[in-house]
């Protein structure tokens, strides 16, 4: 081994590389200086993490910068910051993964959570659970039809809608008139504040079907209002870096232009759009504000999203954390409550799953 | 290819095939009890869907109203809406509900409006459910701490500083209060516990409370402040000297609640004596006969009286449209003033039950719910 | 890309074990012949229509959303202004507001975006390809949380935390106005605020980044790469320009949500009135106070709070033009044409 490798550092392809250990020798060092400086100024763990980062940081590029030159220096220094930043986020996300779960699973648990509404369920059971110790009763079904028929129902409305537009604006309009001042309001429309989606939903269905008409289809509506922006605008962007030349190509063939749309463009993009959908789903899909007052606030199973009112996740969260159903033992209310945020987590990760699948059934295949 | 095309479309087809799956299980019988339990209420049974809408604070009594109320009569249901009062109010007065909970009565203007949905004799104001608002504070080693309306006042005005302030002292004889900064924590939100204590501080403490009173605490004071009810109470349970106002309800065993001067004595925090206060209070001026809006008496001088409450109302119209909302109003409010009701609500929200005389004028004001003619 | 378009034109039904350039041929005759008979004139028609009309539909319904935010924000503007906000006026409500606003938002934007860049490309450049793929579902599934477990997650575990820290930066740099002592005693603070902000717009920028980084032209890639290029370099050269566009749209996207934050908000900042300290509790953002007070609020006050948010709106249409503007003035770099 020694034999062969001995006069291979010698050639001059290898001979201005760091050794293969320099990083682990580099974390070394900069644990050690790490440990020494985050005990100069009070050792805790946290504050290890990062002067060891630092000080490996600045010793490895130095290194490198020393044997391999300015410009592998500066390319290991990018790496450096992309893998720190990517640490540095994987710690809080973790730590709300974390905390959902950890709160999430007693609750998730319990007999009869997925499959009770809470109908019935008054802060007398809650009082009396905490105090025998007895199961928590009461679930979120409804709350969890209700998201689904509330999401689904304005998925139905604002993708195609959305996708078409944002078609529209990229295919045909071109900088038109029109699409200039579509452009405009989808941008005034992603600041709206979302309890202002909501009032104008609640007030367009009482104009029309009289006051107090509060349904999941209104709610819906309200939720469409907030995601039509965000699907238009990442729809829009995905559909914009669609190479042109393989719309030129398609032309060239002699195929149609809604042919070349449906065939070429939207498939090419079509997983950005997916994740753009899933990201959109994600906006509404915690919205509470405008679902209360729009689909009302039931506790009761209701599977009919044109009559009655309907619970959700969000506003079930909200009220189970903000106005615990018994004030004085809220415990059995966070539990539900954090129970209802995993089972939310788990619902837009299938959804999620649902996405990509689509994604991948009409996507053609890339070099990637 | 194509195999493997269609075995990707059946996973998506079994995705949604499980969604439905998922709708088609479940239970709307979350507690297991058969429906005919607590059928103890008397009179004719009554069904239909009432709907309401309003204060979040009542939002855990009526919860256990609706149980009762549906055990008793099994064809009615009550949907409540805990928006907020203010919202609550104007969801009644436009006829999207057919009461309302409000933490304050209707104002003279509200009334005028109403008249569209409730005909000319308006919307009464019944007030059913009374929380005592504590002065919670979090000082390990002090169990019980008297405090005088202007001693409450300046706290959260921020004017005393520490805990063994000699005004405070002075109150507290024999009691070793330590020397720690007095962090005052309010309600970020606008709220009607808010509003009743700082019309409590501006009658009982005149001269040191010098804002107005109202749901919005004084932007111009300093201390800490969290949302809602829960979020006070857990600032003050993790902050060494905080001290805070929260409906006792929620306030948790940790933390003491101050005695209050009353008259001359100290008064410790009870549902009884939150309902004497609101007893000894007068009606409002310029009401119908029936509407009971009430102008509470924050300066009692009987030492029963425990004079920080918040008294928050049932708005209902003085008449309906057709005679089955009319009985379906009135025995969904009888019940709610009746002793099973209140108890009820004692039990599950931790409200002080409201006395007898004023149960029995809330009777009276409900009977005189007619059809609109 | 070319590579790209070659599979798009071979992705079809066929198996590949039929004779390939046989079945293209016809495949492609056939559908040119028929696609360019009337029929498939009707087809363009239709659906250039229908995309037509699915844009005019929304532009209607945002128009209408528009109309009646200004019509429900109106009365706020031409009440006397004694009668607002405690007297104050409806100005002197609103801009403390919108400060506190675009202080979070633009600290949340400064610690997000360089994190969110370095995490799209560890993911699309960096990370090994199942490493890679793992990631990029969990980001996606951290946008979905709902902003009230952000709130909470702020306050139980976040907020506490920082305490230290503050009382820390009140020591050491309270010359500096923003870390102006005494620090707050709970940490629910306007810089708590900003990061739990961050951390919630950190999953939309990276999500919209890596979908744009992974869309890089292969060739361009390759041809830095084979130039010599170390990765850094490839990246600096092919894929940021590239990207450019997508990235203000990215950020645009993760402002949009920063700015209009309630419950996170709401739930962790211990507000108050205007101050330069970003350590000790005060400030308040428009969208937080319109949620805090909007329960409660009935008649002007509730007007007041929906011009409020009109004002919000308004804000960010601003930023908007803004990045439109950029974006267009950038495009020639982009490598789609």
């Amino acid at each position: 081994m020694t034999a062969i490798a001995t006069p291979r550092r010698r050639t001059s392809l290898t001979r201005n590389r760091l050794p293969r250990i320099a990083p682990w020798a580099s974390l070394v060092v900069g644990l050690v200086v790490g440990a020494a400086v985050s005990t100069l100024v009070g050792f805790n763990v946290f504050g290890w993490g990062v002067f060891a980062a630092i000080a490996f940081t600045i010793v490895y590029v130095a290194w490198s910068a020393a044997v391999e030159g300015g410009r592998k220096a500066r390319d290991k220094f990018a790496t450096c910051l992309v893998i720190g930043s990517f640490i540095i986020v994987v710690l809080p996300l973790f730590s709300v993964i974390w905390t959902v779960l950890e709160g999430g699973i007693k609750g998730l648990l319990t007999p009869g959570f997925l499959g009770t509404s809470m109908n019935g369920v008054s802060g007398i059971q809650d009082n009396q659970s905490v105090n025998t110790g007895s199961r928590v009763v009461g679930g979120i079904y409804h709350a969890l039809i209700g998201t689904l028929l509330i999401t689904l129902w304005s998925t139905i409305i604002s993708v195609p809608v959305g996708l078409l537009t944002s078609i529209y604006l990229v295919e045909y309009s071109r900088g038109g008139r029109l699409g200039q001042a579509i452009t405009l309001f989808v941008d005034v429309m992603t600041g709206i504040p979302s309890i202002v989606a909501g009032l104008f939903a609640a007030a367009l269905f009482a104009t029309i079907f009289g006051p107090g008409t509060q349904t999941g289809f209104v709610a819906a509506v309200a939720l469409t209002v907030l995601m039509i922006p965000v699907v238009v605008r990442s729809s829009e962007e995905m559909l914009r870096i669609v190479p042109n030349e393989l719309r030129e190509a398609a032309y060239a063939l002699g195929v149609r232009k809604w042919r070349t749309i449906l065939k070429v463009v939207v498939p090419t993009a079509i997983s950005g759009i997916a994740s753009g959908v899933t990201l959109a789903i994600a906006r509404v899909i915690g919205e509470t504000a405008p679902i209360l007052l729009t689909a009302g606030f039931a506790t009761k199973i209701n599977l009919n999203v044109f009559s009655n009112w309907m619970a959700s996740l969000p506003t079930y969260i909200y009220f189970q954390i903000l106005n615990p159903t018994s004030p004085s033992n809220p415990d059995p209310s966070l539990q539900r409550a954090w129970g209802a945020a995993l089972v939310l987590i788990i619902f837009v990760m299938i959804l999620n799953l649902i996405a990509r699948l689509v994604a991948r059934i009409f996507a053609p295949k890339t070099g990637r | 290819m194509k195999a493997n095309r269609f075995g990707r479309l059946s996973a998506v087809a079994l995705v949604a095939a499980g969604a439905l799956a998922l709708s088609a299980c479940g239970s709307d019988n979350a507690t297991n009890s058969g429906s005919s339990s607590s059928a103890t209420a008397s009179g004719p049974k009554v069904t239909g869907t009432l709907t309401g809408g309003g204060s979040t604070a009542q939002s855990a009594a009526i919860d256990a109203w609706k149980q009762g109320f549906t055990g008793a009569n099994s064809g009615a249901s009550v949907q409540y809406n805990p928006v907020g009062s203010g919202a609550g109010r104007k969801t009644f007065i436009s006829g999207g509900s057919q009461f309302a909970g409000s933490d304050a009565a209707m104002t003279a203007d509200e009334l005028t409006q109403a008249k569209t949905q409730c005909g000319n004799d308006g919307a009464l104001d019944l007030p059913v459910y009374i929380s005592p608002i504590a002065v919670a504070y979090n000082l390990p080693g002090v169990s019980s701490l008297n405090l005088s309306p202007d001693n409450i006042a300046k706290i959260f005005r921020g004017e005393i500083a520490k805990w063994n302030d000699p005004a405070i002292a002075a109150d507290n004889s024999g009691v070793n209060l330590p020397d720690l900064k007095i962090t005052p924590v309010h309600r970020s939100d606008d709220s009607g516990t808010t509003q009743n204590f700082t019309e409590y501080l501006k009658a009982a403490s005149p001269s040191v409370w010098t804002d107005k009173s109202g749901q919005t605490w004084p932007a111009s004071l300093p201390g800490e402040n969290a949302k809602g009810t829960d979020g006070v109470v857990k600032t003050v349970a993790s902050t060494a000297g905080a001290v805070a106002y929260s409906d006792d309800s929620a306030v948790s065993g940790s933390l003491g609640k101050a005695k209050v001067k009353v008259g001359s004595s100290w008064v410790a925090l009870s549902a009884g004596g939150a309902a004497k206060a609101v007893e000894l209070s007068k009606p409002a001026d310029g009401r119908a006969t029936n509407d009971l809006a009430l102008n509470l008496n924050r300066t009692p001088t009987d030492s029963s009286a425990y004079p920080i409450v918040l008294v928050s109302y049932h708005v209902v119209c003085a008449a309906y449209k057709d005679q089955a909302t009319v009985d379906l109003v009135k025995a969904w409010e009888n019940y709610v003033v009746s002793d099973a009701g209140q108890q009820a609500a004692a039990s599950a929200a931790k409200s002080a039950p409201i006395s007898s005389s004023l149960a029995a004028k809330a009777k009276t004001a409900i009977d005189s719910i007619k059809v609109k003619s | 890309m070319t590579k790209a378009a070659d599979e798009t034109a071979h992705a079809s039904p066929k198996g590949p074990d039929v004779t390939s350039t046989e079945t293209k041929t016809s495949e492609h005759s056939g559908g040119a012949r028929k696609l360019s008979s009337r029929e498939g004139a009707a087809g363009d028609k239709v659906f250039s229509g229908t995309a037509l009309s699915a844009g005019i539909l929304i532009l209607v319904v945002l128009v209408a959303v528009a109309a009646f935010l200004v019509l429900q924000a109106f009365p706020a503007f031409v009440a006397p202004q004694s009668q607002i906000a405690d007297g104050k006026g409806f100005w002197a409500y609103i801009v403390p507001l919108i400060v506190g606003t675009v202080i979070a938002a633009v600290i949340s934007l400064v610690v997000a975006t360089p994190i969110s860049l370095g995490v799209a490309l560890f993911i699309s450049h960096y990370a090994p390809r199942r490493l890679a793929q793992i990631l990029g579902y969990i980001i996606d599934l951290l946008a979905a949380i709902p902003s009230v477990i952000f709130g909470a997650w702020g306050i139980s575990f976040l907020a506490p935390a920082l305490v230290p820290g503050y009382a820390w930066l009140a020591s050491s740099l309270g010359w500096i106005p923003i870390f102006g002592g005494p620090a707050s005693a709970t940490g629910k603070t306007l810089l708590t605020v900003s990061i739990v902000l961050a951390v919630m717009v950190i999953p939309i920028i990276t999500s919209v980044c890596r979908e744009i980084f992974l869309q890089t032209p292969k060739l361009h890639e390759e041809a830095a790469l084979a130039l010599g290029a170390t990765r850094w370099e490839m990246i600096r050269m092919a894929v940021l320009p590239f990207a450019r566009p997508g990235i203000i749209s990215a950020v645009m996207l993760g402002l949009g949500r920063a700015l209009g934050e309630t419950m996170a908000v709401a739930l962790v900042l211990s507000s108050g009135p205007l101050i330069a300290s970003l350590i000790q509790s005060g400030n308040q953002t428009i969208a937080a106070d319109i949620a805090l007070n909007f329960p409660e609020a009935s008649g002007l006050s509730l007007n007041q709070l929906i011009a409020a948010g009109l004002v919000l709106f308004v804000f960010t249409l601003a930023v908007n033009i803004v990045a439109r503007w950029i974006i267009s003035r950038h495009k020639e770099f982009s490598g789609a044409n």
